[in-house]
């Protein structure tokens, strides 16, 4: 600015650096989107439209599954502020403000709820993540191709089994009349254990079932990070003579520390999301106390006892408080990993 | 190969020691699972194996027989198939354009339509409110209930968009300055392409649809309808299986074995069809979820 000269006025000088910038510049990079008028713009907007018209016409089907599916239940949501009967419609029913929420919070069942869901998806995580690194690291370092292959299609399988299917599996393990848990409890002189009926058990039944059903597909991110890691980095180690856990310890485990962090926060931000079809088709009346989580208790509050606006109101805090924790996590995530989650 | 140290092979016994005991606690349960179904009526008595091993001359198919002869299973298969078929089609339907068409960086809307799409993920209703949506467009009690409304996957969609994004630009604007339109270089350059992310996302969702547990129970009130998984739980909770397969008492399969033969038969799609598609699917969630 000062070359300009000092006398003049500051609006016109900085003027005159732009000109004089646009100038040096070669003409490579025209900066012509100050230059054209919007009429301009407009048309040249319309031609880009017009040349991808077929684009528009075939995702139309799709915007409109979400605008049917997932944006007109958000208007419904409304219900979670109305006395909602059916008769009146969503529109018609009348308006109650915060009644249903400040009932939720009140509610005996609101801590147990909060807890119970708390609980399935962070011991989840603590007990469930070191398993899967502990597993990609054994499958990272085994010298045979063989069991590594073998035990990696082994342990896959489980994903994609239902719920309903390792219910079956579960029985056959831990069914107090022909479970084999239970028959070596028999064996051993012992009296058989109710595990998916009694309070005292279920929640670790759940918990190691997840395990069971999902560390081997959870192992796939941490063993492609693994073999991400320049393999002269543990050769070089190995001539400085480090041992094998200290390779581990020191090359292995910083290499994918940043999966680990992306999978940690992932799944913090949805630590709202218990597994509700696990619950569902696991748990029992006697076991509600310690397994009712709050998707499965907004099913039945809604759709077994037609409480439509108080369901709908703890949805909503649940979907509320997910939203908060997403968009935390995904900061934290572009700021510690840089990378984003969605 | 260097020379292996007494360090090195104390860990190569732990690693692999590990790995297979790892193995062993997948496969027992399953095993177990097979070894049950088989089980003859009488045979649970005397067993002194933990039910682990049966001698193959003590082998029923009795069970298999009854719930495969069965209309109610037959039925429970059938509306199985059909949701698993008509399901995964619709949403290939609507997934393949969707992707696409986000991967085209050129596109004018594309950040809005994106975003149109990631709030549904970052905030949703929850169940009440899509429920009454489903029922107000007159849905419950039809089988399109339980995949018309979950068609889309948000995070297939963008595991698909992923894989368009990493094909080669070169390939399109080649079609393109031979006068292909937009919807040719879809179907001819880019879907034949795309042969290993078509296998993987049609099997998250056919494992999906098969899978369905919830969504018949919340949409279909009609027992004619049920898919297999709640036919198959009905079974496993019943002390007695009259309500469910008429079940023969004079019949040489226990009721244990109809229920661990239920347990296979649902459980057998997913394990067929699986190791052909392994090798597709590790790839393509690899490519699509390390992103940077």
């Amino acid at each position: 600015m000062k070359k300009s000269g000092v006398d003049r006025p500051s609006s016109i000088s900085q003027d005159d650096n732009v000109t004089e910038k646009t100038a040096a510049q070669p003409a490579l990079v025209p900066n012509a989107a100050i230059e054209i008028p919007w009429r301009e713009k407009f048309r040249r907007l319309w031609r880009a439209v017009w040349r991808h018209r077929w684009l528009y016409i075939i995702v139309l089907p799709s915007v409109l599954f979400f605008v049917i599916f997932k944006y007109w239940p958000l208007f419904n949501a409304q219900i979670a502020f109305k006395d909602f009967k059916p008769v009146l419609g969503v529109v018609g029913s009348p308006w109650v403000g915060l009644k249903h929420l400040e009932a939720f919070f009140n509610s005996y069942y609101f801590s147990r709820l909060i807890g119970n869901t708390l609980f399935y998806s962070i011991a989840g995580l603590i007990l469930g993540m070191p398993t899967a690194i502990i597993l990609a690291i054994a499958l990272y370092e085994t010298r045979f191709n063989m069991i590594r292959s073998i035990v990696q299609t082994g342990a896959y399988i489980p994903h994609f089994l239902s719920w309903v299917i390792m219910f079956g599996v579960l029985l056959t393990m831990l069914s107090p009349s022909e479970g084999l848990i239970n028959e070596i409890i028999k064996a051993t002189e012992g009296k058989s254990i109710s595990f998916l009926t009694s309070p005292k058990y279920f929640r670790w039944v759940a918990i190691f079932s997840n395990i069971w059903k999902e560390t081997g597909w959870s192992t796939i991110l941490y063993y492609a990070a693994l073999m991400g890691i320049e393999t002269a980095l543990f050769e070089a180690a190995s001539v400085d003579g480090a041992s094998r856990l200290q390779r581990i310890w020191h090359i292995s485990l910083p290499g994918i520390l940043p999966v680990i962090m992306i999978v940690t926060l992932l799944r913090l931000g949805h630590i709202l999301d218990a597994g509700f079809n696990e619950i569902f088709v696991l748990y029992s009346v006697p076991v509600y106390s310690v397994a009712d989580i709050i998707d499965t208790w907004v099913y039945r509050a809604g759709i077994l006892e037609f409480k439509y606006s108080l369901a709908t109101a703890v949805g909503m805090f649940k979907g509320v408080i997910g939203l908060v924790l997403l968009v935390v996590s995904n900061q934290l995530a572009k700021r510690w990993a840089r990378t984003s989650l969605y | 190969m260097p020379v292996k140290s007494r360090e090195e092979i104390v860990f190569q016994i732990l690693v692999n020691t590990f790995l297979i005991v790892f193995l062993l606690i997948i496969l027992v349960p399953m095993w177990r699972v097979v070894m049950m179904s088989v089980t003859p009526l009488g045979y649970a008595a005397e067993d002194t194996s933990f039910g682990m091993l049966i001698p193959p001359w003590k082998w029923s198919i009795e069970a298999y027989k009854q719930l495969l002869t069965h209309p109610n299973f037959l039925h429970a298969v059938w509306n199985s198939v059909q949701i698993t078929v008509l399901g995964t089609s619709l949403s290939l339907i609507l997934t393949v354009p969707l992707a696409y068409v986000l991967s085209i960086r050129t596109l004018p809307g594309r950040n809005i339509l994106i975003n149109f799409i990631l709030l549904t993920y970052l905030f949703s209703a929850g169940m009440i409110p899509t429920f009454l949506v489903v029922h107000d467009l007159g849905l419950t009690d039809h089988l399109a209930a339980v995949f018309v409304p979950v068609a889309i996957g948000v995070y297939n969609v963008l595991l698909m968009k992923g894989f368009f994004e990493g094909l080669p630009v070169e390939l399109e604007e080649a079609a393109r300055l031979d006068g292909a339109s937009e919807l040719q270089v879809l179907i001819q350059i880019i879907l034949p392409l795309s042969k290993p992310i078509l296998l993987t996302i049609g099997l998250f969702y056919g494992v999906f649809y098969w899978n369905e547990f919830f969504y018949p129970i919340l949409y279909l009130n009609d027992n004619d309808l049920m898919p297999l998984p709640v036919l198959l739980r009905n079974i496993l909770m019943a002390s007695s299986l009259n309500e469910y397969v008429e079940y023969d008492a004079f019949s040489n399969a226990p009721i244990q074995s109809l229920k661990a033969a239920g347990v296979f038969i649902t459980m057998l799609p997913m394990v067929a069809v699986y190791p052909f598609i392994q090798r597709y699917f590790t790839k393509s969630t690899l490519t699509g979820s390390v992103k940077q």
